[in-house]
């Protein structure tokens, strides 16, 4: 089977506003949360957030962002980053075969901000003050119809919808679409921006969220007996893959490590807990291993879900052991949302990228504020500062997991593919 | 009562705001669509915007014919 190699990184989170500063951030155990400042934080239980700490209206200009919901601009940031990482030009027709290239870039809610500014606008000035953008602005494959565009994708343009799966299940069709001989090259990723007082309302009714407001950099701690709740972070993260004959073939110089496989289950058990037994958790992990060719003890490193939710991270740390066997002993397990927040349908794609920087740099960044960790979890985690992995040949895991029951592991390898 | 010159200024303003075309760019003479690239999703933004500016109201049926800016300012003039 045709290798699918990673060419390309681009990222805009509450880290840094490109790749290079958000993973600088990562290794250096930074937290992007901080206090909600808009006045409507005031009358809610939940005071916290992890805002992209460059905004968006920075980077894009005014006129071009008054049609692009906050999603869409944050996408469009990250993709340009990595397509022209990836050596290639920016609203550039033809310099690759439009015809062999796809886009797959997943949103969990959509254009949560376009949908209820335009809905106040109706409620409380009428109809004819709703913009004639709502529609394209608010749809869920808004973020890839517009990167696309920009880089005239005709071959396809996805964006599958799983929640806090979905940028793992983007990359998992990419993938297979690459597999399949229909396209040579994807542009593949996430984006999510609903810091909004209806979704932190939302989420805080289902007791989802930190309440942890006096200590926002604290306040996501996956695994610590302290969590209480997820903290929603914004913010996209897109990857080039492409064929490694194609990647060949244009003179690619920087690889960044292979997509080696993907798995997909779905619980089929609640519409917002895990399966308690883990068993859509792990089996995931494990098509993850039969699809890349890897066995449990190639992975030396897992990315987890790891939300601080109470339940999710002990079902998660039993799923891990489960799927990994014995194996699991000398993997390194992080959780990054410590950091980021939950960047939930961007989320897959920013912690698959860091999964693929981890094992370049063979260093694993830390899951911060576990101070308290829960015990007998039977997981190694990188607590609180970014740890080393060995030299050699690296095989690691990410993990996202969606309301829904979905469950997406995607598997990377360093780059040892030079032949 | 303000001045032919001053609605045009005013719309020029709007147009610039909705569609990024120079505020220079919009003369009375100058086609939305033709002139000016504003296409017609930007065009029911334009017509809205000078609904709330002018405290006019442009049904439907007249904003379609409102193809050159001289023509919206004279429906401005007309009706406000």
């Amino acid at each position: 089977m045709t290798d699918i190699v990673i060419t390309g990184i681009g990222a805009t989170t509450p880290l840094g506003g490109d790749a290079p500063s958000t993973w600088a951030g990562l290794l250096a155990g930074q937290s992007g949360v901080s206090r909600i400042t808009e006045e409507w934080a005031e009358e809610l239980p939940v005071k916290i957030a992890a805002y992209v700490k460059v905004d968006p209206s920075e980077v894009i200009d005014r006129v071009r962002a008054r049609r692009l919901d906050r999603s869409t601009q944050l996408a469009l940031i990250a993709a340009q980053e990595a397509w022209q990482d990836a050596g290639l030009t920016w609203d550039k027709e033809n310099e690759v075969d439009p015809y062999r290239l796809i886009v797959s870039l997943a949103s969990g809610i959509g254009g949560l901000h376009s949908l209820l500014n335009n809905w106040d606008a109706h409620r409380d000035k009428g109809y004819r003050r709703v913009s004639p953008f709502t529609i394209p602005m608010l749809m869920a494959n808004a973020p890839a119809a517009n990167v696309g565009m920009a880089i005239s994708a005709k071959a396809g343009v996805h964006t599958p919808v799983s929640a806090c799966a979905s940028s793992n299940e983007a990359i998992a069709l990419a993938l297979d679409q690459l597999r399949l001989g229909r396209a040579d090259i994807a542009l593949v990723g996430g984006t999510e921006a609903t810091i909004h007082p209806l979704p932190i309302a939302a989420f805080g009714q289902m007791q989802a969220l930190s309440r942890r407001n006096d200590d926002p950099q604290g306040a996501s701690r996956p695994w610590d007996r302290g969590r209480d709740g997820f903290v929603m972070g914004e913010g996209s993260a897109v990857l080039v893959i492409e064929t490694l004959e194609h990647a060949k073939a244009r003179g690619v110089t920087t690889i960044y490590g292979t997509l080696a496989g993907a798995g997909i289950t779905a619980d089929s058990h609640d519409i917002v807990q895990p399966d308690p037994t883990g068993a859509g958790q792990y089996g995931a992990m494990n098509k993850a291993l039969v699809d890349a060719g890897l066995a449990a003890s190639d992975i030396r490193h897992v990315n987890a879900h790891g939300t601080s939710t109470p339940q999710g991270d002990l079902t998660e740390a039993g799923s891990i052991r489960h799927g990994l066997g014995e194996a699991v002993d000398g993997c390194v397990v992080t959780s990054t949302k410590s950091m980021t927040g939950h960047l939930l349908g961007g989320a897959g794609a920013l912690e698959t990228l860091a999964t693929v920087l981890a094992l370049r740099d063979r260093r694993v960044p830390p899951t911060i504020n576990l101070e308290d960790p829960e015990p007998d979890l039977g997981i190694d985690i990188a607590a609180n500062v970014a740890r080393d992995l060995p030299e050699g040949d690296l095989a690691a895991i990410n993990n996202s997991f969606g309301f829904g029951g979905a469950n997406v592991a995607v598997a990377v390898t360093n780059a040892n593919v030079t032949g | 009562m303000a001045t032919t010159e001053e609605i045009r200024a005013q719309l020029a303003e709007l147009v610039n705001d909705v569609a990024g075309v120079p505020v220079e760019d919009v003369q009375l003479d100058k086609s939305f669509v033709d002139d000016l690239d504003v296409d017609s999703l930007a065009m029911v933004e334009i017509i809205v915007g000078c609904e709330e500016k002018f405290g006019v109201t442009i049904p439907d049926e007249d904003s379609k014919n409102l193809k050159t800016v001289g023509d919206a300012v004279a429906y401005i003039e007309a009706h406000s």
